[in-house]
């Protein structure tokens, strides 16, 4: 006798994910309409594939197969582990704003903020019967990214934060995702919207407390800078080396605004980071930086949209990989020159590091250009270390393995310029130096 | 008492093709030698094998360094037992500040050594003092090791670093490729400052010129990959006068 097996599709297994998510999803009425047509979008398409141009090389079907249920609620003794995960943070000094397993947790959180900022969760804006614009946070899928979707759908919490007009943070906002769970999602989405003249900077980490693995994390965080405002933006992705994180950025710069970025990715089997970056006022200008430090079976995307819509803006990209064993980084950069944005400047170079015969890297610059008067450049390499430094260094007494990492520290430097503040790139160089110690 | 530099009938190919085909050198302490000789006969080569660049592959023969095999050393096993190769042309690596440069490379050798590690404050004097009587201006460390350096400012840093990792060998390649007249007898000054009865230097050198700046003890001269006439400082300019042809004759 024949039994026929039935594997259920990766879109049924979402499908009952969302079901069985959907009692327990913040927000009814609207919100729940939102997310129901977020998840039609999602349940139609599935998780992307390589035949899926913008996911070409990151293919969720084969590296993520299926989307994890979503993670209980943390209880008494998930956040017991998650503090205990917080104590290992290298960023202090900063407003700490946690979330564990998708759900924010107050007791583990600065519940006083410096002046000029406002804070409230998500979950509790999408239960507020009496807000009438709560569903637009599910609703701002400022790109048809049909991950973006899917985020939309299962969102359980996140933090919407605010910073007044003309407001100068003295300390970061840092939102810390914990996740303390295996086999699960998390799934979050939070903004920050920056008033007028206003400073402020970001930071998001993605840790696990100990024992948590396979979990995956949906992260989106949508940004608005407000006229003349500055925001720099750090993000710190230490997952657990088998889980998976898929982060969105979506952000839309004012006038005269002015964005640094800065993607860190040393954690997670499988990670995408796409951020989608529009210019929506003049003399706005952004660095978009980014390093990822690879090695073992580690898949790592960055995944960068810039879209200049209007004139004199300018943009500079400079992104480095590491890549040792058997990683995989790939770097997709897109910018998009509208046919209003004259006199834009926008530059990009990424290079990769290859550090072993089992390691790649794909680069992928992309430039759509419709206005005549602007001035765009890209580069792109890859290649192992030079050995003429390498010997160089040797000569001078350095074992191979610290020469290597002085030539990848310096490597990787340039693109941890970009990061303004002083304590946060020693984070940032720290975390290098840890990887490099590693690999003994 | 044993020499300290040992090159004994040493044969070495690059690829299928030997370049080194027997060649013996001795170098006591507080010795300067000049090695002299045609291109492609096998100077270069000879300072490659003593500092243990990859690529050259030694099929017999041994150097010893202070008695001990120096073949059996990695490169940076070989910097931090006193051998200092200055480079024909040292490489400028962008993105690595000069003092973390020689800070790390300075305790790496130390370490090596089972010695303490210079600290922070300790390094600044030590290199403020050696650039200063080397007349090197402080300057030159404030930038990335070697970026944006003229032929001459890449020399003295050679030299700068020689002064600072006090080494016990010092083996000079060609130092006066790419320089002008000024700038050579700049980086001559700071390498006679550094000569020493504790210390013995190896020229190598296309040109007598240099030698009149640092003047040898021995002369050597080397075609076809072997030493093929030894003799005082007269014989730098012997060549001078006649030229290589009458060696390359005795070597064939």
């Amino acid at each position: 006798m024949n039994v026929a097996l039935i594997k259920p599709t990766a879109a049924e297994v979402a499908s009952d994910v969302f079901a069985a998510a959907r009692d327990r999803l913040p927000g009814k009425g609207p919100v729940a309409e939102a997310r129901r047509a977020a998840f039609d979008d999602f349940a139609k398409k599935g998780l992307p594939h390589r035949r899926v141009e913008e996911w070409k090389y990151t293919d969720l079907r084969v590296l993520l197969r299926e989307v994890a249920a979503l993670a209980a609620p943390p209880d008494a003794a998930a956040l017991k582990r998650a503090e205990a995960a917080l104590a290992t943070l290298d960023v202090t000094g900063a407003h700490r704003l946690v979330l564990v397993d998708g759900v924010f947790a107050p007791s583990l959180s600065d519940t006083t903020l410096e002046a000029g900022v406002t804070t409230h969760r998500l979950a509790d804006i999408l239960n507020d019967a009496g807000n009438a614009t709560r569903a637009d946070l599910l609703r701002t899928n400022a790109t048809a990214d049909i991950m973006v979707a899917l985020n939309a759908a299962l969102a359980t919490d996140g933090v919407v934060l605010g910073v007044a007009d003309d407001a100068k943070l003295t300390k970061p906002l840092h939102i810390v995702h914990v996740a303390t769970q295996s086999a699960a999602s998390l799934a979050t989405r939070s903004f920050l919207k920056l008033g007028k003249g206003s400073q402020a900077t970001l930071v998001e980490s993605f840790i696990a407390a100990g024992g948590a693995q396979t979990y995956q994390t949906h992260d989106a965080v949508v940004l608005w800078a407000g006229e003349g405002a500055h925001l720099d933006h750090i993000r710190l992705v230490e997952d657990a080396r088998d889980a998976a994180n898929i982060s969105t950025a979506i952000v839309t710069l004012g006038t005269g605004t002015q964005y640094r970025a800065f993607n860190l990715t040393s954690g997670a089997a499988v990670s995408r980071y796409q951020a989608f970056v529009r210019f929506g006022g003049e003399n706005a200008h952004a660095d978009v930086n980014g390093v990822s430090l690879l090695n073992g079976r580690q898949h790592a995307d960055n995944t960068l949209v810039l879209d200049h819509t209007v004139p004199h803006c300018t943009s500079n990209e400079v992104f480095r990989a590491v890549v040792d064993e058997a990683a995989h980084s790939v770097f997709q950069g897109r910018i998009n020159v509208h046919p209003d944005a004259q006199k834009t400047d926008a530059r990009m170079m990424t290079r990769a590091l290859l550090l072993s015969d089992e390691a790649e890297a794909d680069n992928k610059p992309e430039l759509e250009i419709f206005a005549d008067d602007v001035q765009c450049g890209h580069g792109a390499t890859t290649g192992a270390l030079d050995d003429s430094l390498l010997f160089y260094l040797r000569a001078r007494g350095l074992p191979e393995k610290e020469a290597q990492a002085l030539l990848i520290q310096a490597f990787v430097g340039e693109a941890m310029e970009a990061i303004a503040d002083e304590s946060l790139r020693d984070v940032a160089i720290a975390t290098a130096e840890r990887w490099l110690a590693r690999r003994g | 008492m044993s020499a300290l530099l040992e090159v004994r009938n040493l044969q070495v190919r690059v690829e299928e093709r030997e370049i080194l085909h027997g060649l013996s050198l001795t170098v006591n302490k507080g010795e300067v030698h000049a090695i002299m000789g045609p291109n492609g006969s096998g100077k270069s080569t000879l300072s490659h094998v003593i500092a243990g660049k990859p690529g050259y592959e030694v099929t017999g023969g041994e150097i010893l360094f202070k008695g001990e095999d120096l073949l059996e050393m990695s490169p940076d096993e070989r910097a931090a037992k006193g051998v200092f190769l200055a480079f024909q042309y040292p490489v400028e690596i962008p993105g690595v500040a000069t003092m973390t440069f020689l800070r790390t490379a300075l305790n790496a050798q130390r370490k090596a050594r089972g010695e303490s590690e210079y600290s922070t404050p300790d390094f600044l004097k030590k290199v403020r003092a050696v650039a200063a009587s080397l007349n090197i201006p402080q300057e030159m460390l404030r930038r990335g090791v070697n970026v944006g350096f003229s032929g001459g400012e890449k020399k003295r840093n050679e030299v700068l670093q020689m002064g600072l990792f006090e080494p016990s060998l010092c083996i000079l390649d060609e130092m006066d490729s790419g320089l002008d007249i000024d700038a050579l007898r700049i980086a001559a000054d700071g390498v006679n400052a550094l000569r020493s009865s504790e210390r013995a230097m190896v020229v190598i050198t296309h040109y007598q010129r240099l030698l009149n700046y640092i003047v040898p003890d021995f002369v050597h001269v080397m075609s076809k990959g072997r030493v093929v006439k030894s003799g005082g400082k007269e014989l730098a300019l012997e060549l001078e006068e006649k030229g290589y042809a009458q060696f390359e004759e005795q070597a064939a």
